[in-house]
């Protein structure tokens, strides 16, 4: 491997780690609020088939606004069940993973093997990008992985900076101190379930317009069931959501990148590593059980009724 | 308008069996809006859909073969589901069961005799039981969440079962394609009629022990009371670790059993693809069949149905086969939406002309 190839697998791991830095860092929102979201999965798949319906027909920009759309709204149907109705976080997030698959598929329909007329365009940081190996590296790339970059350093900063981060922990910490303070605990839950669906709706818009540009039933192929691993991994904090999609969209490369080189190793266990990986960040993580409760937010998938 | 929900002071019984049929209600309406609104006739669709698949013998016996997995599968999953122990990786578990029962009739080849089948049986359910330890497992010990590793699971299953089809196991008399070669016809389930199986006669235990373990057992109960209550549970010495356990051991070996029966029906091999997903709409089965056997007796007749219903609609008017995922999902919503009408009653602060009441809608994305 010379300097332009690693620089090439660099680039790659960028843009895969991107779909999941835009849904982890969703959900970890909707986590922080105390609601616990299963259904990432489905709704990336309505923001992929969304966006490219979107942008098939009228542009990428529009393409965008109908992946958030769609995730918005599919994350609603989630909160008026779960926060004005009360059911099952669990059950409900499941069934909306389920849902999303099969509705995604419906709608999909016309446009399966379908192209889009052009590719998004690169924003080249004039100057930056000119620099050799670190030009291309970090300063080339399309506008949503730069926007996904904004959007980490927006919810940092909203976390851990304003009034509004403030009360959103506090929510998610205890639902009934912040209801006895005064904060609509089911307002602020909605509008955080709903960021959480905008961000899985521009991660599936990620797979659909840049990384893989076209539309196939489950093309998100569990990315959403990795992004919910990655907010326990991160141990719910927004810079080691980067770090771990990151880390993670370097495995998939690397793991692509072993399949074509041909290693002695059956290709199902290289498929399969992922998932594998998964299990054992998420052990290597979790046998700390007091550095997990001290991190998850304490209302963590508890339901909330004013009156009950 | 406002709408308020107000506690019940006990459980409403109207609801708690009335809620459900009036989820089916509002999934055949908006089932029919979708179809209308794709350019298909709602009435052609759902008849499609729903009713199509009963008028034949044929169609019939095909449901109760799908129904006998799911059903299975969802007795063992609900055991969990009431002692707060998530184990949704059950696809996985029944793909390891069908490899391990599969593989045990494929050691015996071309042996058939009377004892092969009962030791398919045992070696599928301990497959199962044998997958769904891993999550028990790292749960206990290392309090890893099991949501997430019983589902990675399933697809590390995915992958061992192409690994074991194209190579172990692959047909050795045949081309390469990938599956295995045909089990003898002595190590299959008989015909009742059509595709319906004596391997039915499975589901019809499985759903009688579940009654007898939920309403009947101590054990069932401590399920129960962990679930519920976990601070009780603990005061009264109820192991939680004990129940986690149970319900992995016990949705596992269920899992496996189905994965099974899958393979000793028409199929009669390991081919490249088995199951539609039971292990994930055992789930759907589990919550809409409210986690009673009786309920989910009738869920798991009703989502095999929509099975059917989706393979009617991929010949009749050329959609999807994940449709029939679409529609399992939409009765899902709309059964957790009913259950809030047991707890609570819904109350209209200053009504105004609208009489839009709980139940969502379906978010398009358009």
């Amino acid at each position: 491997m010379n300097e332009d190839q690693i620089v090439q697998l660099l680039i790659l791991t960028l843009k895969g780690a991107s779909p999941l830095i835009f849904a982890a860092l969703g959900e970890l929102i909707v986590e922080k609020s105390g609601v616990l979201n299963l259904g990432v999965e489905g709704i990336m798949l309505m923001g992929a088939v969304a966006g490219f319906i979107g942008a098939y027909e009228y542009g990428f920009v529009v393409g965008i606004l109908f992946a958030v759309a769609a995730g918005v709204l599919m994350s609603l149907l989630f909160g008026i069940l779960t926060l004005s109705l009360v059911s099952n976080q669990v059950a409900t997030g499941l069934a909306l993973t389920i849902f999303g698959i099969g509705l995604s598929a419906f709608i999909g329909i016309p446009f399966e093997g379908k192209k889009l007329a052009g590719e998004i365009g690169m924003i080249n940081i004039p100057l930056l990008a000119d620099i050799p190996l670190l030009g291309p590296l970090l300063f080339k790339h399309d506008p949503l992985l730069y926007l996904s970059i904004v959007l980490f350093g927006l919810v940092t900063w909203f976390l851990y900076r304003t009034r509004g981060g403030l009360i959103l922990r506090a929510v998610g910490e205890s639902h009934d101190a912040a209801h006895a303070l005064g904060y609509s605990v089911i307002k602020i839950r909605y509008i955080a379930v709903a960021f959480g669906g905008a961000m899985a709706g521009l991660g599936g818009a990620y797979l659909s317009l840049v990384l893989t540009p076209g539309w196939e039933q489950d093309m998100t192929a569990q990315r959403g069931w990795i992004a919910l691993a990655l907010v326990v991994f991160a141990t719910w904090r927004p810079a080691r959501v980067l770090v771990g999609a990151w880390l993670f969209g370097g495995l998939t490369i690397l793991n692509l990148w072993a399949q074509s080189q041909g290693i002695g190793l059956p290709q199902q266990l290289l498929t399969a590593l992922p998932f594998l990986a998964t299990i054992v960040v998420l052990v290597l993580i979790s046998r700390d059980a007091t550095m997990i409760r001290l991190n998850a937010p304490a209302s963590l998938g508890k339901p909330f009724h004013p009156t009950s | 308008m406002r709408i308020k929900l107000e506690p019940r002071v006990a459980s409403s019984q109207l609801m708690r069996y009335g809620g459900p049929v009036m989820a089916l209600a509002a999934t055949v309406i908006v089932g029919g809006i979708l179809f209308a609104a794709l350019g298909k006739n709602p009435v052609t669709g759902i008849y499609a859909f729903f009713i199509a698949p009963l008028t034949t013998l044929f169609g019939l016996g095909d449901l109760l073969a799908k129904a006998t997995p799911l059903v299975i599968c969802a007795i063992g999953l609900s055991i969990g589901f009431r002692g707060n122990v998530w184990n949704i990786g059950a696809e996985g578990q029944l793909i390891v069961g069908a490899v391990c029962g599969g593989s045990m009739a494929l050691a015996f080849y071309p042996d058939d005799s009377w004892y092969v089948l009962p030791l398919m049986v045992l070696a599928g359910m301990a497959g199962g039981m044998a997958w769904a330890s891993i999550p028990a497992f790292l749960r206990n010990r290392f309090n890893v969440n099991e949501i997430l590793t019983s589902l990675m699971l399933t697809y590390v299953a995915i992958e061992l079962w192409k690994y074991m089809i194209t190579g172990p196991l692959l047909d050795p008399g045949g081309s390469s394609f990938p599956q295995s070669r045909e089990f003898p016809p002595g190590l299959l389930f008989g015909s009742i009629f059509e595709s319906a199986r004596t391997s039915v006669l499975f589901a019809v235990v499985v759903i009688v022990i579940g009654w007898l373990f939920m309403t009947r057992a101590l054990q069932g109960f401590k399920v129960d009371v962990v679930g519920q209550a976990i601070q009780a549970a603990q005061y009264a010495g109820f192991s939680q670790r004990r129940v986690v356990w149970l319900s992995f051991l016990v949705a596992g070996g269920a899992a496996g059993l189905a994965g099974l029966i899958e393979i000793t029906g028409p199929i009669k091999q390991l081919p490249l693809k088995f199951t539609p997903g039971y292990g994930f709409v055992a789930i759907i089965v589990a919550f809409v069949g409210r986690l009673h056997p009786v309920g989910m007796t009738i869920a798991a007749l009703l989502m095999a149905l929509m099975f059917l219903g989706g393979d009617e609609l991929q010949f009749s008017l050329n959609l999807p086969p994940a449709i029939a995922g679409m529609f399992q999902g939409l009765l899902l919503f709309f059964v957790l939406a009913s259950e809030v009408l047991i707890r609570f009653r819904i109350k209209v602060i200053r009504p105004v002309r609208s009489t839009a009441g709980a139940v969502p809608e379906g978010g398009a994305g358009e």
